[in-house]
Order: C-alpha cells, then structure tokens, then sequence
C-alpha cells in the first residue's frame, strides 16, 4: 500500500525533519490547505467585489419574494404570486415525480431487455442487442429531442385530437379522465389495506404449511384475487363512491381531467429507453455471472425453468447487479436535468433556468441546486448500500 | 473366418440436426412457446423493417441543393448533404477548412498507430499524442503564430467542436484524476479527505449544473474585467467534472495491482513518487485503458450538453438548421444523422474497450 511508504521509522534524534516522512506529511498538508484556503479566499474576494460593482444583491431573501411566474406542471397549488422558495419546491417535486417514475419503468424495461438478450431464441436475443446498442451509443440529449420534436411534436392540436376511448391525444398532452373521490372512498381504501394485511397473512400460512406438509398453494394468483376483489365489493356496497371527470373541449383547449404534458412524456420515454439499455447489460451480465451448476443443480432438484430462475439464479444475480444498478439510478435521477432543454419544468429548468435569470443570484441559485442533488445521490447510494448490505453472502 | 476390411461409411448426421434447418429448430422453433414468438414478433419485425429501409434508402433524396429536389416521398437526405459543411466545421471560414482537416488526419494517423499491435516506441507515441499533438492542434485551430489567421472560438462548432470538447475534456481531466486518486489513498488525512470530498461532490452533480456553474459563476470568480472565453468556460467545467471520474478509473487501476508491487518498490528504497512514477502507474495505466475509453464515451456523448449553455456542437448546429425556414419538417432526417454520427464513434469506441479488456484478461477469475 502507498499508506505504507512514509512510515519508515528512523531515530528521530538524526534525521532533519525534511527527510522525516512524517513531520514531511504534516508540512505538506500544511502547505496544501493554505493553498486551497487561499485559492478559495481569493475566488470568494473576487466573487464579493464583482457583485458589488454589478449591483447584485445577496443571500436568501429572494427566496420570500414573489416569483411572477406560471409553471406548466405543478404537484402543488403554485401561481404567479408565490415566492421563489416555492417555485424551488415545485421544481424539486417535479425533479423527484420525473426521477422516481423513469426509476421504476427503466428497472422494469431493463430487467425485460436484460432477460430477452439471454433468451436461447436467437431472434429476441438479437433484438434485444440491436436495443441496447442501437440506444445506449446515442446522447440522450439527442433521443430527448427526438421523442419530443420529432415523435411528439407532429401531433395534431386540440382541435383535432386522437379519440383514444375518452381520452385525447394532442401536442398539448394526453388528457385521461380524473377520477373525483366522494365521501364514501375511504371504506374501499381501507379495505384494500385490510386486503393487504389478508395476504400477508396467506403468505405466512402457506409457509407454515409448506414447512409441515410440503403442499403449496397457489399463493400468487389467490393474492391477486383478494387484492382486487374485496376493494372492488366493498366499493359496490358503499354505494360507487367515485366518479369520472372527463376532459371536455372548450374553447382552443381542454378543460377537466388529467393531463400528462408531452415534456414528461419525452422526457421519461428519453430516460427509460437509455437508462434501461445499460441496465439491460447489468442484467445480463449479472445473470451470466451466476455458475451454471446452480442451474443444474436446480433442475437436477426437479425445480421447474421458471422457478429456478425466480428463486436460485435471480437472488444470486442480484448480488451482482445491484452496485452498478445504483449507480444507473443516480445517473438517471442526475440525466433528468435534461428537461430544461425541452422546457419540462424540473429543478434545473425553474430554478436554476428562470429563477437565476430573474434575480441573478448565481452562486446561492446553483449552491442550491447542487446540494439537493449531492443530498439524492448520498440518499440513494446509502439506501443502496443498505440493501446490498441485506442482500450481500453471508461469508462463514 | 470372414473379416470385413471395408468400414462401412459413417452415416450423415440427422438432417435436423445440422445445416439450415438444424440450425432454425435449435434457435428459433425449439418449442410451441418459441416457435410463436419467433412468427409473432418475426412479422412485426419484418413489417417495420421494410418500411424503414424503404424511407432510408429506397425512396430517399441524396443529390439536390434545396428542399424542392425531395420529390420522392422518403427521406430528404438532401438537408444533411447540403449543410454537411457547416455540421462538420461550423463557421469556420472555408479557406481554412484544410487546418481542421488535417488535424483530422493527424489524430486519426495517431489513435491508429497506438490501436495497432506492433508499432514500435508506444510509450513515447503516446506521450506525443497527449503533450505535444494537443499544442499542434490547438495552434493550427486558433492560429495566431505561423502566419495563420486567428479564429476566434466562437467560429468553431458541429463535429469539430464536439470533439475539441472531449479530447480536452479526457486529456486534460487525466493529470488531475491521476493526482485526485493517489490523494483519495494517500495516507495524510487532510489530502485524502479534500480529494474524497472533490470527487464525490462532482460525481454527485449532473453535468449541466457544473456547466451553468461554470457559464455562469465562473466569471464572478476570476477578478476584474477580463472576460473569459465562453469555449474556455465550459472546456474547465467539462474537465473539472471529468477529472472526478478519471479520479475512480484510476483508483480501480491502482487497486488492481498486487500489494507486493508498493512492498518490492519500497524494498528497493525507492520514495513515493518514484515508486508511484517507474513501478505502480506503468502497469496500472495499462489496466485502466479500457475504463478511460469508455469514461472517454460517456464524455463523447456529454458534450452534446453544452448546446445548453449556447455552443454549437454537432447537436446544437443541427437543431439551428432545423428552424430554418427553408428546411422546416425535417426533424428526422436531422436527428437521425447526428445519432448516426454518434453511434460510429461511441460504438467502435465501445467494441475496442471491450476488445482490449478480452486481452488484459489473462485466465483469472471466471470466464
């Protein structure tokens, strides 16, 4: 180890202290941080100056000042007249709702590409290398554009949208029906966690059944029965508690419903497509690092294709895969900030976009910005470490 | 006694088994679930690829100068071959179009002799590559020495600017990420925990944040009225933030080698830096060379950020061309070139990594 190299013990009564390695370290890292500290200082005097002459403000007050702006996508009531700490937070929540969905479908579209790259059916396999190839070899920047200029932009206008059932396709979004809750709902949502709780406790009992007399019982399908039957019967008996809002067109646009704004679907069509190319390689690699004799074995067990899979290879895989999948989520979360070029209102595009231009207090603006990006990653890679901790050989 | 002295001629092998046919039941109709996929998605391959070769070739456009000689229905490549130009060299003047071009063939010459197994003096080849071709090419781009006119940076762009941004980027970023490295495991508890620090802070930030910073901050650092080149601006953000990930590549590297190389190179009562210097990098950087290619892919494909904060890049140049009003409509053929342009890059890139870590990977370990 290089740790090693400067601890050499002489008697310290002969040598000077320049060829002593450890008094040696010290004035080095002496040295060292009076250079940082002093590159620091000088930039941070410059910065101070600078301001001064060009009459910008600083600090955080700009934070309770009226931001006088819209926002195309709002989780949270946000208009004009609501200060810049809020405009922050709407960007965040929407960095957030673009990261966790595009999180969950490039884990679920990797998975598949990863599995169908391994298939023993040449065709699908050759497919899914074509996608992962084809994908992952094109900036994503370019793919953003292209879903949304190029894919989504020829869309017709309100006026004209593509009926799908009730719902309606146009360049401004696809608008769905809404679903409005009346005072009743809240017996089916507690029933479905009582449904919850029901299956849990199938879970256990078959296992204990399993245990005592070696008999399954088809434990995923009854789960699916129960998870959907009884919210559904007792929402008939509290009498339907729910209604549709349907959209409707008035004047040049539509009015009602929910809308899913073309930015968040290309965005997320953009980030799921080329995240999950790369997740699909983890995958698969992961899958192929799992010895061929844990299948065998398996079978040789009489354990059928499927489950071998599901309970002898993908545990082990896991092992794998998980490090670098962490890091595929950190790079999506990160690569979501890709939204301001195409206008989808995330953290970057509000705050570090608009608001920046509007006060002109860069360094608080982009100091922000980067924490909250810093604090995501830090709490996903020790939820990540966490789990992989869980997962990791237990080595005796 | 009868001894049969002829042998009777093997068998052919089972016509199922072997050739064509053998070769489509074992990886396309091996079973009923099998065979329908293959049929299935088969026809929707086939109905989608036809069309799409149909649109790419068949009823395509080449020749022309303006959009009135795409008559035919497909794609109007007419929009790429007449501004092919401008998508290479930007704004470059014309008649200085020979100087990018033969720093083209120079950089070309140079990455294919150090590809190629049995060049001789590899070691100083690449010293050349990385000290000394990066001063020839920055002279020969921005003249101003050699009787060559200057050409202000704001006159660069499409796919030379793309790649002055990520061989700066990944040359530039490999001192630092050398240095950075060997900080995160020094021993001196202030070196390593600034270097942990620097590292993980960019790693942790999207790049566009760090080009904003640059763009943005950057000027409010440096003191008083010199106003810094925007080119120069985002180039120090790009390698700031490269040189964090150069920083882990390399730690990999120096991971990989075996604790008895530091022990032999201290027997031999060599000190830090020579040990580091003669004995541990040599060997290291060989290791690292697929990781730097493909960090150098991923920073290929990030430059096309700095469309962001207003250079034209290949990307950049080509959505500009796209609103032209004379041109409206062919956002596709646009966007296609550019990713085409791209994938030969980042896809050959990406064969020779994985290639080359093939060969590093002498017998250890799995497969």
């Amino acid at each position: 180890m290089p740790a090693d190299l400067d601890q050499s013990s002489a008697p310290a009564s002969k040598t000077k202290f320049w060829n002593d390695p450890d008094k040696r370290a010290i004035l080095f890292q002496i040295i060292i941080v009076v250079l940082v500290v002093g590159t620091i200082g000088h930039f941070v005097s410059n910065a101070l100056t600078n301001l001064e002459t060009r009459g910008i403000t600083t600090g955080f007050g700009f934070l309770s000042q009226s931001s006088g702006f819209d926002i195309l996508l709002t989780l949270i009531p946000y208009d004009a007249t609501y200060t810049f700490g809020h405009t922050f937070v709407v960007g965040l929540l929407n960095t957030l709702l673009v990261g966790f969905l595009g999180v969950v479908l490039a884990t679920i579209l990797g998975f598949i590409m990863g599995v169908a790259r391994l298939s023993n059916n040449w065709l699908i396999s050759k497919l899914a290398m074509c996608y992962i190839e084809t994908f992952r070899n094109i900036p994503l920047l370019l793919q953003i554009f292209f879903w949304y200029v190029a894919v989504l932009g020829p869309l017709p206008g309100p006026r004209q949208s593509i009926e799908i059932g009730s719902a309606f396709l146009n360049n401004r979004g696809l608008y769905t029906p809404a679903p409005v809750f009346e005072s009743g709902f809240w017996f089916v949502v507690v029933a479905f966690f009582a449904a919850i709780a029901l299956c849990w406790y199938l879970v256990r009992w078959n296992h204990r059944r399993q245990d005592l007399t070696g008999q399954q019982f088809p434990i995923f399908w009854s789960s699916v029965g129960i998870l959907i039957a009884v919210p559904l019967v007792v929402y008939f008996f509290a009498g339907s508690p729910m209604s549709w809002d349907y959209p409707e067109l008035k004047g040049f646009n539509f009015k009602g419903g929910n809308v899913i704004i073309p930015e968040l679907t290309a965005l997320l069509l953009a980030l799921t497509i080329y995240t999950a190319a790369f997740i699909a390689e983890i995958v698969r690699s992961g899958i192929e690092a799992v010895n061929k004799g844990q299948t065998e074995a398996s079978h040789a067990l009489g354990i059928s294709n499927a489950k071998t899979l599901r309970l002898i290879v993908i545990p082990q895989a896991l092992r794998v895969i998980i490090p670098p999948l962490t890091s595929q989520y950190l790079n999506l979360i990160k690569n979501s900030s890709l939204a301001t070029a195409i206008g989808y209102p995330d953290l970057v595009a509000v705050f570090m976009g608009t608001t920046l231009n509007q006060t002109g207090q860069a360094i608080e603006i982009i100091f922000m910005t980067m924490a909250v990006y810093l604090t995501i990653s830090l709490l996903v890679s020790a939820f990540m470490n966490w789990y992989n901790k869980i997962m990791a050989l237990a080595e005796r | 006694m009868i001894v049969n002295d002829n042998k009777i001629p093997d068998m052919p092998p089972p016509a199922s088994t072997v050739g064509a046919v053998g070769w489509l039941r074992k990886n396309l109709f091996s079973s009923w679930a099998n065979s329908i996929l293959t049929v299935v998605v088969g026809y929707i391959v086939i109905s989608n690829l036809i069309p799409l070769i149909d649109w790419v070739f068949l009823t395509s456009d080449w020749l022309g100068d303006s959009r009135e000689d795409c008559t035919s229905g497909g794609a109007c490549w007419v929009f790429i071959t007449v501004r092919l130009e401008q998508f290479i060299y930007g704004f470059y003047p014309e008649s200085e179009y020979w100087r990018i071009n033969t720093i083209f063939v120079m950089l070309a010459g140079l990455i294919a002799a150090l590809i190629f197994e049995g060049t001789p003096k590899k070691g100083w080849l690449g010293a050349f590559t990385l000290l000394i071709f990066p001063i020839i090419a920055f002279y020969l781009l921005y003249g101003g020495a050699f009787d060559l006119e200057v050409v202000e940076t704001h006159k660069w762009g499409g796919l030379s600017l793309t790649l002055v941004l990520a061989c700066v980027g990944i040359v530039a970023s490999l001192p630092f990420g050398v240095l950075l490295a060997l900080g995160r495991r020094s021993n001196m508890p202030i070196v390593r925990s600034l270097s942990t620090a620097f590292i993980e802070i960019w790693r942790g930030v999207p790049l566009i944040s760090v080009l904003f910073m640059a763009s943005v901050m950057l000027p409010l650092f440096v003191s008083g009225e010199t106003s810094m080149d925007k080119l120069l601006r985002a180039l120090i953000g790009i390698t700031m933030f490269q040189s964090a990930y150069m920083a882990e590549v390399i730690r990999g590297g120096l991971q990989a080698i075996p604790k008895g190389q530091y022990e032999a190179a201290m027997a031999l009562g060599l000190n830090y830096w020579k040990s580091m210097g003669l004995i541990i990098l040599p060997q290291a950087l060989k290791l690292m060379i697929p990781g730097i290619v493909n960090t150098f892919i991923a920073l290929f494909k990030d430059t096309s950020l700095v469309l962001i904060i207003g250079l034209f890049d290949l990307l950049a140049i080509v959505q500009a061309a796209l609103s032209d009003p004379k041109w409206l409509g062919y956002s596709v053929e646009g966007y296609v070139f550019v990713a085409f342009v791209f994938w030969i890059f980042c896809f050959s890139m990406s064969r020779y990594s994985q290639a080359l870590e093939r060969k590093l990977h002498t017998g250890h370990g799995a497969r």
